[in-house]
């Protein structure tokens, strides 16, 4: 019988074997992946047992930790919890951390990024608590506040960014919420909270301005457009256009018409300047069409379209479809049929053209700060390429401040300082008030400040409105706090 | 030519003593480890804790060194780790838990190790002679039985955590199936070293391979059915798959032929088919087994996601014991014990606890080899396997090698059956190891093999 049991002690050694395999692949090569489940409770508790870093601002933490006496060592609070609500997001112990920077650079915060790995190891040598890093943001607080008040209880977003190095100067979503909500350590009310806040139809927890509800960006793409026709070397601000009362579009049963029914220009002709200026929908439509939509898309890319950035929020990419017909096309040049954008890409696209023509990334931090507020990391301005020469964005400069000074986007006007801006009125549902658009940049001749603005359904002004009398004013009050402070 | 030498076998009975003093230092080391993570202090009782400890070790290897000088010196030593490291955690997830020392599970659990030490070595000072236990083979059989059906009864059986596997009289329950295990495994080695010569009668040849006669079958179709019975009636997988997989092992160790442990794959692999398709249980086991993460798998139950979240959090090195959150996981000071240590002593430390099971087992089947008798030959390989089997079901439960079932880790899971049987397993194997390791010069002392009525 001794020959079975030996077998039996192979085949013993390897079930064992077998156990010290799945052991490894658990503790070792899964571990990571395990660790970072979103609902791993440990890697939470973990968390909770080290201070989080605080995001500041302007030298004002806006969201930050401290000590409580509870199971959770450390309580986040939100000072101004809805003005920031989508700027930094929330960090709660049941949801996990989500909805902002919290989410965005959770690994920083938290204090396990691998860019703090130097001084995680100082730290324990010389006994020191181990505490997260500090965010310092690059948003104006003047500008945040003017962008919060001024859209008031209407729905939409508004982005500010400084044209020279992307960095955002303010973000707004609403409706907002309050982070604090999903923060607190009474387990109970954050779930009834979480759950209010999926449920709520005004979907505050999505932030409009990078993600979530893409908008058709109606006629501010005609930016995109006459981009488009001035870099094509065939067109100047000056070239006269077609501009009729309506468009008959090749195959299409109903003409497509201006927003008055009436025509641009005397013999239904019109310039590029004077196209943009009264937000000519014919002029470039036709515009469109005879560009393809081979160049449209392009010019669109330039600026940004079709890249996913990360600001450190993901942003979700605009886009122009592909594989348009000529009346697709021709809606698409109007910023209608299937274009849908951010507003922090509008923004862009005003940003490049008062920048010269060259896009910046976008950027939300910009210093990393360890815990005695020393700097670990500064953010530098990346350029994303240029979209459009120097002297096209000289002419879109110039159509802009005519779109102003005595265009469609009277509204947005300061005194004593140029400013460059467009339109939109976006149809997006059949029977719907259209969204309400506004991008700009200010001053003219060397911006400090570029924005859009998106309210959504027209806002308080309902489907009366244009973009200029709705969202015209609240980019005016992003800009002036902006060049005031 | 011969050389005459005065050669004296090692008995290593020092040895022993010199590992059980490590084995103790092991676990003084732990207990002060745990106590300093949670409260900062070095144990007021730590004195009395490892004295008591030492002096319960000490007096086994005494018993050993007196009653059985030429025992396996190191599966006391392994024991009494285990069961120790065991007595520590249970107590680090009371402190956890908040519950007091006498409110505790620990003080439980080592009241119960002393019992079952204590019942060990009355074993071994009852038992002068392994081969004795022949006498009462179907005694063995009947009475494993009786003890596996006992929880389907009224009254007395108890259904907990889904399986009726316990047994409750008063404030006392108690799970007979651990010492059904070694009863039936005393059955099994008197019966087929009984019928081993029959068993092993060549059969049909299939597919190149030695089948047995088709009328032989009848033992391993009862062993099979009684499996079920188990499976269906008390939900309970894992202690089905150690019963066939310890006959089918035996069988196998009896008649040397392959030809039995193919028919018994077949028949485990049929039954396991047949109890998927027929119970909603096996299936949320699978559903849980190979798809932990799903959000169905999660619904369902997420005991078996804790546990490996709290392995994954160990990592390589672990948090230390006392510095990880194993309450987290349910069970954890029984059937997820495994995802405990795991936690607090990472992989390198579960590795150790593995490798001391491992060594258990190959000592286990190192005595079955040196005996000389085929009944000691088929108890000690069928003890020694059920070990490395039931080591395998829990641990492989808990780390997704096959489905979670209900079985204790030996002496580590909380529960006194469990310390009671595997304390008996290891009194056993002792026994056994004595008469494997003796000189035969030696042999003629503790007199002749006792007779016993074997019908060949």
């Amino acid at each position: 019988m001794n020959a079975p049991i030996r077998r039996l002690s192979v085949l013993a050694t390897m079930l064992f074997a077998m156990l010290l395999l799945s052991t490894t692949w658990i503790q070792f090569a899964k571990a990571r992946e395990i660790n970072a489940k979103p609902d791993n409770r440990r890697t939470l508790l973990a968390s909770y047992n080290r201070e989080r870093g605080s995001i500041i601002v302007a030298g004002e933490a806006i969201a930050r930790s401290s000590a409580s006496t509870d199971e959770l060592k450390w309580e986040r609070s939100y000072p101004l919890g809805e003005l920031y609500a989508h700027v930094t997001g929330y960090y709660s112990f049941i949801y996990g951390a989500g909805g902002g920077i919290e989410g965005a650079d959770d690994d920083l915060l938290s204090g396990r990024s691998d860019k703090l790995f130097y001084r995680r190891v100082s730290d324990l040598l010389t006994g020191k608590a181990p505490v997260g890093a500090s965010l310092e943001l690059t948003i104006n607080p003047a500008a945040q506040q003017a962008a919060d008040k001024a859209l008031g209880d209407q729905r939409g977003a508004v982005v500010a960014l400084d044209p020279k190095t992307g960095a955002i100067l303010a973000m707004v979503s609403h409706p907002s919420y309050d982070p604090a909500l999903l923060a607190s350590h009474n387990l109970g009310a954050v779930e009834k909270n979480w759950l209010r806040l999926l449920k709520d139809e005004g979907n505050p927890m999505i932030n409009r301005a990078i993600a979530g509800n893409l908008y058709p960006p109606g006629s501010t793409f005609k930016l995109v457009t006459a981009a488009a026709a001035l870099e094509s070397g065939d067109y100047t601000q000056d070239s006269r256009i077609p501009g009729p009362a309506a468009l008959t579009l090749p195959g299409v049963e109903k003409p497509l018409p201006n927003h008055d029914g009436q025509a641009c220009g005397a013999n239904d002709e019109t310039t590029l300047l004077h196209a943009l200026e009264i937000s000519c929908n014919t002029a470039f439509a036709a515009l469109g069409m005879k560009l393809g939509p081979d160049a449209l898309q392009e010019q669109a890319a330039k600026f940004g379209f079709g890249k996913v950035l990360n600001v450190p929020m993901r942003v979700t990419a605009s886009s122009v479809p592909t594989g348009m017909n000529e009346p697709n096309t021709a809606q698409a040049a109007i910023g209608q049929y299937d274009v849908r954008t951010t507003p922090l890409q509008m923004a862009m696209v005003a940003a490049a053209i008062g920048n010269g023509g060259e896009v910046m990334s976008p950027y939300l931090v910009r210093r990393v700060l360890g815990s005695q507020l020393q700097t670990i990391d500064e953010a530098s301005p990346k350029s994303l390429g240029e979209a459009v020469s120097t002297s096209t964005a000289r002419q879109l400069t110039t159509m802009m401040e005519a779109v102003v000074s005595q265009g469609t986007g009277r509204a947005a006007q300061i005194g004593g300082v140029q400013v460059a801006g467009k339109t939109g009125t976006a149809q997006h549902k059949v029977g719907a008030a259209p969204h309400a658009w506004f991008v700009s940049f200010a001053p003219a001749s060397d911006p400090k400040v570029a924005v859009a603005v998106v309210v959504e359904d027209g806002g308080s002004a309902g489907s009366e409105a244009a973009g200029g009398s709705v969202a015209g004013p609240i980019a005016k009050a992003v800009m002036e706090a902006v060049i005031s402070s | 030519m011969s050389i005459v030498t005065s050669w004296r076998p090692r008995r290593g009975r020092n040895v022993e003593l010199l590992l059980l003093i490590f084995a103790v230092a092991i676990v003084v080391l732990a207990y002060v480890s745990v106590e300093g993570a949670t409260h900062g202090t070095i144990p007021a009782n730590l004195a009395t804790m490892a004295g008591g400890l030492l002096s319960i070790a000490v007096a086994f290897h005494l018993v050993l060194r007196f009653t059985a000088s030429y025992a396996d010196p190191l599966l006391l030593p392994i024991a009494t780790l285990l069961n120790g490291l065991g007595l520590v955690m249970i107590h680090r997830l009371d402190i956890a838990e908040g519950r007091s020392i006498t409110g505790g599970m620990a003080l439980r659990q080592l009241t119960w190790s002393a019992l079952a030490v204590g019942i060990a070595i009355a074993c071994l000072l009852w038992l002068r002679d392994h081969r004795t236990l022949r006498k009462y083979t179907f005694l063995a059989g009947a009475s494993g039985v009786a003890l596996l059906l006992l929880p389907l009864l009224p009254f007395v059986g108890r259904e907990v955590n889904g399986a009726r596997i316990w047994i409750g009289i008063g404030p006392f329950t108690f799970q007979p199936g651990e010492i059904a295990k070694i009863a039936l495994a005393v059955f099994f080695a008197g019966y087929l070293v009984r019928t081993r010569d029959v068993l092993s009668i060549a059969g049909p040849k299939f597919l190149g391979m030695q089948l047995p006669r088709g009328r032989d079958l009848g033992p391993i179709l009862v062993m099979w059915l009684l499996s079920l019975a188990v499976l269906f009636f008390q939900k309970d997988l894992g202690s089905a798959l150690l019963f066939f997989g310890l006959f089918v092992a035996m069988l196998y160790v009896a008649t040397e032929r392959i030809g039995w442990i193919t028919i018994g794959l077949l028949l485990a692999g049929g039954g396991a088919v047949i109890a998927w398709m027929l119970f909603g249980h096996v299936q949320t086991r699978v559903l849980l087994w190979l798809h932990t993460w799903t959000p169905e798998a999660l619904a369902a139950s997420d005991q078996l996601a804790k546990g490996l979240m709290g392995m994954a959090a160990g990592g390589l090195f672990g948090t230390g014991l006392g510095r990880g959150r194993p309450d987290i996981t349910y069970f954890a000071e029984s059937d997820f014990i495994v995802s405990s240590f795991g936690e607090e002593l990472g992989m390198t430390g579960l590795f150790a606890i593995l490798m001391l099971y491992i060594l258990l087992v190959e000592r286990g089947l190192r005595i079955a080899i040196g005996v000389r008798d085929g009944f000691g030959k088929l108890l000690a390989a069928g003890l020694a396997f059920s070990v490395a089997l039931q080591v395998f079901v829990v641990v492989g439960g808990v780390t997704r090698v096959i489905p979670l079932t209900g079985l204790t880790m030996p002496f580590l899971s909380s529960g006194g059956s469990s310390l009671l049987a595997n304390w008996t397993l290891v009194a056993l194997l002792l026994r056994i190891s004595d008469q494997a390791r003796q000189p035969l010069t030696d042999m003629a002392a503790t007199g002749p093999i006792p007779t016993v009525g074997a019908r060949r």
